[in-house]
C-alpha cells in the first residue's frame, strides 16, 4: 500500500506528475491515494520531502 | 454556467490565457483550485528581463531584485563569472511570484475573465464523446461549466490532459525533483545569481542560489528524478545550507517538480489544449518555465479567440497552436533538450575540464546559448555532440 505522511508532504503535486496511472491527486493541502495505484514505486523516489512510502500488506 | 473557454489553473500559464481570450472578447472562466493564487510557490523566481518585457510591463511591487551576472562554480569549486558589464545585456530579475501570480490574474480579471479560485476542476463533461466543458467544485459544492473548449493550465500535477487521453506522465528521468529555502544571511550575494555543479551536490540537476534583496535569497536545488531517492532534495539542500550558509535563517520551505522532457507529442486533443508546464513546456535545462508558459498562454488565448466563434474545436482545427508553439518556444526547448541528456550524464571530472575552459573567456550573449556557444568553440572535441544543436 502507498501511504502519504501529511506531516512531511509539501503539497508540491510533484508525484502527482509523475504517476503512470494517475492514481495520485493533489487536494488543497494534501494528497489522495485512489485504487487505480499499482504500487510502482515511482512517485516514491521523485518526493522531494520522503513523504510517499510503500509498504508491504499485511496477509489477511 | 456556461462560457466560451474554461482555463484549469491560475498560474502565469493559465491567466495568460484568460487575460488573451478575454481581451479578444471570449467570455472565459478560469478556474484555481488553491484558495490563494500564487501560494505557495514552487518557484525560484528568476526570469530573464527581455522576454518578460516583451509581455507585460515590469512592476516594481512584483520585482524583488535585479541580478548582474551569474556565477557558475564547477565541482571542484572553481567558478567563473558572467556579468553584464562584460556581456553587455541585460540579465534578469528575481520575483516575488505570490505577488506576481495574482497580478497576472487580475488582468485576467480585468480583461472581463471571470476567477474563481477555492475551485477544482473535477474531471471532464463529456457529450456526444468530445469535452464539453468541466465539473467543479467550489467550497464543497459541485457544479458544471459548460463550455465548447478546456484549456488546461494546470501546472506539474496537470490532469486535463490525462482526461483526454493525453498521456503527460512524467517519466523519473524527465523530472527535476527539487526544494528551496529562503535564506537570510549576510553572506548572501546580492548581486549574482549562483549556479553549483556536481554529481555529489546535485545529481543530474544544480544547487542555485537567487538573491532577493535585503540579505535574502531563493537557495535551491534540483535532482534529476532517476538520480533520486526519497527525501534526496531535502537531505542534499539541508547539507548544502549548512556548509554555505552556517548561520542562515531558513525563513521559508519550497517544494516542487519541474518537467524536463523537452516537448512531448501532443498538446491539443478535440476541445482541449494544454499550455505551460502542464504542456511540460518549462525549459529542460535551466527549469525555467515562466516566460514559456506565458508565451503559450498568449497563443492559446488568441487561437481560441479565433476558432472558438467559427466553432473549430477539433484536435484537426487545434493544429494551429501546436505548430505555433512548436515553431517558437519549442525549438529552444528541443534545443535544450538535447544539450540536457547531454549534460546529465557528464563527470564531475568533465564538468570541472568545462568550467575551467571558460576561465578568462568573454561570453558575448548573456544567455544559456551564448554560453553553450563558447563552450563548444573552447572544447571542440570534448563537444562534437552539441554543435550540430547550436547551428
Ligand atoms: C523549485 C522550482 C524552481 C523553479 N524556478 C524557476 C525559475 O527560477 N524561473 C522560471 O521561469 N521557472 C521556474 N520554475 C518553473 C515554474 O515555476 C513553472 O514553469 C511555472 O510556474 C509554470 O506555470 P504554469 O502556469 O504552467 O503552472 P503553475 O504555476 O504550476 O500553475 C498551475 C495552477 O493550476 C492549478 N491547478 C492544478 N490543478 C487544478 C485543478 N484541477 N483545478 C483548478 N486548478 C488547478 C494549481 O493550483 C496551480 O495554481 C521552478 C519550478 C520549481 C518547482
Ligand atoms: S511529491 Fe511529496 S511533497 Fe510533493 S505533493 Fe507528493 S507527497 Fe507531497
Ligand atoms: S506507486 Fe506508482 S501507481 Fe501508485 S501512486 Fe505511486 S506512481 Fe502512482
Amino acid at each position: 500500500m502507498l501511504t502519504v505522511n501529511r506531516y512531511k508532504c509539501g503539497y508540491c503535486g510533484a508525484c502527482v506528475g509523475v504517476c503512470p496511472t494517475g492514481a495520485l491527486e493533489l487536494v488543497e493541502t494534501w494528497i489522495e491515494v485512489n485504487d487505480d495505484c499499482t504500487r510502482c514505486g515511482r512517485c516514491t523516489s521523485i518526493c522531494p520531502l520522503g513523504a510517499l512510502e510503500l509498504i508491504r500488506e499485511a496477509k489477511a | 454556467m456556461r462560457c466560451d473557454l474554461v482555463v484549469v489553473g491560475a498560474g502565469p500559464a493559465g491567466s495568460m490565457t484568460a487575460k488573451a481570450a478575454a481581451e479578444a472578447g471570449l467570455k472565459v472562466v478560469m478556474l484555481e483550485k488553491r484558495q490563494e493564487i500564487g501560494d505557495p510557490v514552487r518557484c525560484a523566481e528568476g526570469v530573464s528581463k527581455a522576454p518578460l518585457k516583451k509581455l507585460v510591463d515590469p512592476d516594481p511591487a512584483w520585482i524583488s531584485a535585479e541580478v548582474k551576472g551569474a556565477r557558475i562554480r564547477a565541482p571542484d569549486g572553481t567558478e567563473i563569472v558572467i556579468s553584464e558589464d562584460r556581456a553587455g545585456a541585460e540579465v534578469g530579475y528575481v520575483l516575488e511570484r505570490k505577488v506576481f501570480d495574482r497580478a497576472l490574474a487580475q488582468k485576467a480579471a480585468e480583461a472581463g475573465a471571470e476567477v474563481m479560485v477555492k475551485t477544482r476542476a473535477l474531471r471532464l463533461l463529456w457529450e456526444g464523446g468530445v469535452p464539453a466543458g468541466v465539473y467543479a467544485q467550489f467550497v464543497g459544492e459541485k457544479f458544471k461549466i459548460e463550455a465548447p473548449l478546456v484549456i488546461g493550465a494546470d501546472g506539474v500535477e496537470s490532469k486535463v490532459g490525462r482526461w483526454a487521453g493525453i498521456d503527460t506522465a512524467l517519466k523519473p528521468e524527465d523530472i527535476e525533483t527539487c526544494a528551496q529555502f529562503l535564506v537570510q544571511d549576510e553572506k548572501v550575494d546580492e548581486d549574482y545569481c549562483e549556479f553549483c555543479l556536481g554529481n555529489q551536490i546535485a545529481p543530474g540537476g544544480y544547487v542555485w542560489s537567487f538573491p532577493k534583496g535585503r540579505g535574502i535569497a531563493n537557495v535551491g536545488i534540483g535532482v534529476l528524478g532517476s538520480k533520486a531517492d526519497p527525501g534526496m532534495p531535502m537531505r542534499l539542500l539541508r547539507e548544502f545550507v549548512k556548509e554555505r550558509f552556517p548561520d542562515g535563517k531558513v525563513l521559508e520551505v519550497v517544494v516542487g517538480g519541474v518537467p524536463v522532457s523537452g516537448p512531448i507529442e501532443r498538446t491539443v486533443a478535440d476541445g482541449i489544449i494544454l499550455v505551460g508546464d502542464a504542456a511540460r513546456q518549462s525549459d529542460p535545462i535551466t527549469g525555467g518555465g515562466i516566460i514559456n508558459a506565458m508565451n503559450a498562454g498568449m497563443m492559446a488565448g488568441e487561437i481560441a479567440a479565433d476558432l472558438v466563434p467559427k466553432g473549430e474545436m477539433d484536435s484537426g482545427s487545434l493544429q494551429i497552436y501546436e505548430k505555433r508553439w512548436r515553431e517558437t518556444i519549442g525549438k529552444h526547448i528541443s534545443r535544450n533538450f538535447a544539450v540536457k541528456e547531454f549534460f546529465v550524464d557528464l563527470t564531475d571530472d568533465d564538468l570541472n575540464h568545462l568550467i575551467h575552459s571558460l576561465d578568462g573567456i568573454d561570453v558575448a550573449e548573456m544567455n544559456l546559448r551564448g554560453l553553450l556557444k563558447v563552450l563548444v568553440r573552447q572544447n571542440p572535441k570534448h563537444l562534437l555532440k552539441l554543435r550540430h544543436l547550436l547551428g
